[in-house]
């Protein structure tokens, strides 16, 4: 298997304060690989260095043998890496359409001068967006929603319209940030099946979650942060059975349950 | 409101709009009817940055006034015709959008609408002094009017009379409504839109802030710069108070008024406080005052406006 994404000796610090400490990762093409720790320990930091949102103290990041460490959201997206955010980031006064419609921008080409005169490419983006974003709908399953407001939908769904919006971007590369966060035991299967399914179409993913059970069931590797730093990695029972895992994160609890 | 609907309401208010020249011939009210068409034309292209796109310019008056003067002397001094005058106003407005857009869009929320207030002032200033090319605070004097558009065989459309003027910015106003509609229409509004939403996840789903920032601003300043050259024909007479950044504050309460992020909201807003305080016959010096109530009124009840009541109203009877 090749690396889709490198890290080099990532580091940020936030003033005095290291958020990330030299990590070394690398990404295979095709994997889920989960990245846990407690909270604090640097998760969601690294997904903004990775994405350009934040840029490293040190260190780089490479997607595809490409160094991307300075480049800005856009253009990280444009290249393939798509995102969700912690909370769920949508645009709550617009219709779930609405929102996986505009996610696809990023791929079409037309413009201001486009619209006014209505070309051939406007319509066509045009086209093309709505093809996408109900393939996307029928993907994260919520057809039925379509029409809706996103503020207007429960908290699963929204979690879904969330993950569907990154995939209309058309990423090679998947950053869920607690995509099963306030979720009940029966959304997380099915959550978990819709990750599943992404995986399937060759999209690789990197995930951050909380919930073991989760993490043990999906991933092919874990990778767990304590600090900034990375202190265990490889398939989720060598990790949990890792003693300084079960010290930092998992707690004495956890071995015997 | 379904689009059938919406389709013969606007035929019939620009039914309406085509017949009043021929009823009301009180050249007051017709002047008055004019003047709220070019504060309309101003406010809607506020309404795309500051409405669709979530910045709060407050540059307005100076993006009026700069498609006002580069018209006005360009007219003056070089003999331009009027409509060329009017896509150069426009395009200069828009330049200027560009310029200041690309230094103040760095910043965010309130220190955008500072900075783009001082550059307002600034400007204000700079025309004020530069008496060589402005002529300073006396002011420009006998802009050429709008020019007569020569037609094969027939002769000419002249604009001398007050309904022909009024026809005049009857269209630039339609022509305003067309360009924004298609805009925000497409994908280049979605995003516009997306900005307003949620910047962060907008940047996180590839779509470029700035650049689209900035396209929604030069958009915006252009249309403004229009109204601006338009102002300056009609009136003939342009001075550094119509540059002022209070001009931009008046586009804005028109438009809290009407309804901010509305397509017809800023319409409506500029027509009930343009015409209502004459109509009513209040003296100028209360004006203030009472936007001043007005508005706070507004802001707690109807915070979206006379269209975004509307929309809600509509919203419950559905539900």
């Amino acid at each position: 298997m090749e690396a889709i994404m490198t890290l080099q000796e990532l580091t940020r610090f936030f003033g005095g304060l290291s958020a990330v400490n030299k990590l070394n990762l690398k990404v295979q093409s095709g994997e889920i690989l989960s990245l846990i720790g407690p909270n604090g320990a640097g998760k969601t930091t690294v997904f903004n260095l990775i994405t350009g949102t934040l840029i490293p103290t040190q260190g780089k990041v490479f997607f595809q043998d490409q160094d991307i460490t300075r480049l800005r959201p856009y253009e990280t997206t444009a290249l393939g890496v798509a995102r969700t955010f912690q909370t769920t980031s949508l645009f709550y006064d617009d219709t779930v359409l609405d929102n996986l419609m505009v996610s696809y921008r990023c791929r079409t080409r037309m413009g201001f001068w486009d619209a006014l005169i209505q070309t051939h490419r406007c319509r066509e983006d045009e086209r093309r967006c709505r093809q996408k974003a109900e393939a996307i709908l029928e993907l994260i399953g919520l057809q039925e929603r379509a029409s809706k407001l996103a503020n207007n939908i429960p908290h699963e769904s929204q979690k879904r319209l969330a993950v569907g919006m990154a995939l209309v971007t058309e990423p090679k590369l998947l950053l869920l940030d607690e995509p099963m966060g306030g979720l009940s035991e029966e959304e997380n299967s099915s959550m978990m099946t819709l990750i599943q399914k992404v995986r399937k179409q060759g999209i690789t993913i990197l995930l951050i979650e909380h919930k073991m059970k989760v993490v043990m069931n999906i991933s092919d590797r874990v990778v767990v942060l304590n600090y900034g730093q990375k202190i265990a990695e490889g398939p989720p029972m060598e990790v949990s059975s890792n003693q300084a895992v079960i010290e930092a994160y998992l707690g004495e609890g956890y071995a015997e349950a | 409101m379904n689009p059938t609907v919406r389709k013969w309401l606007f035929l019939a208010v620009l039914v309406v709009a085509v017949i009043i020249p021929q009823l009301i011939t009180n050249k007051y009210y017709m002047n008055i009817l004019i003047m709220s068409g070019i504060w309309a034309i101003v406010t809607l292209a506020l309404n795309l940055i500051l409405g669709y796109t979530g910045q709060a310019q407050l540059a307005h008056g100076a993006f009026f006034g700069i498609g006002a003067y580069a018209a006005a002397l360009t007219m003056l001094k070089l003999n331009l015709n009027f409509w060329l005058a009017l896509p150069f106003g426009a395009a200069v407005a828009g330049f200027f959008g560009l310029i200041i857009g690309l230094p103040a869009l760095r910043t965010k929320g309130s220190y955008f609408a500072i900075g783009t207030m001082c550059f307002n002032i600034i400007v204000t200033l700079i025309i004020d002094r530069w008496e060589g090319l402005t002529n300073g605070s006396r002011g420009l004097m006998g802009i050429p009017g709008f020019a007569p558009i020569p037609l094969p065989w027939v002769g000419e459309i002249t604009f001398k009379t007050q309904a022909a003027q009024f026809y005049l910015v009857l269209f630039f106003l339609l022509l305003t409504i067309f360009i924004l509609r298609r805009t925000i229409q497409s994908l280049v509004g979605r995003s516009f839109r997306a900005i307003r939403g949620n910047e962060e996840l907008a940047e996180a789903l590839g779509i470029p802030s700035t650049k689209t920032k900035l396209l929604s601003l030069i958009i915006s300043c252009a249309l403004a710069g229009m109204g601006g050259v338009l102002y300056a024909s009609y009136i003939g007479f342009l001075s550094p108070d119509q540059t002022d950044f209070r001009l931009g504050f008046n586009f804005l309460i028109y438009i809290l008024i009407g309804g901010i992020g509305t397509m017809i909201g800023p319409i409506i807003g500029t027509l009930l406080i343009v015409t209502l305080p004459d109509a009513l016959q209040v003296a100028a010096d209360y004006r203030m005052f009472i936007y001043g109530i007005i508005l706070v009124f507004m802001i707690i009840y109807m915070p979206r406006g006379i269209m975004g009541a509307l929309q809600d109203l509509s919203n419950r009877k559905r539900s």
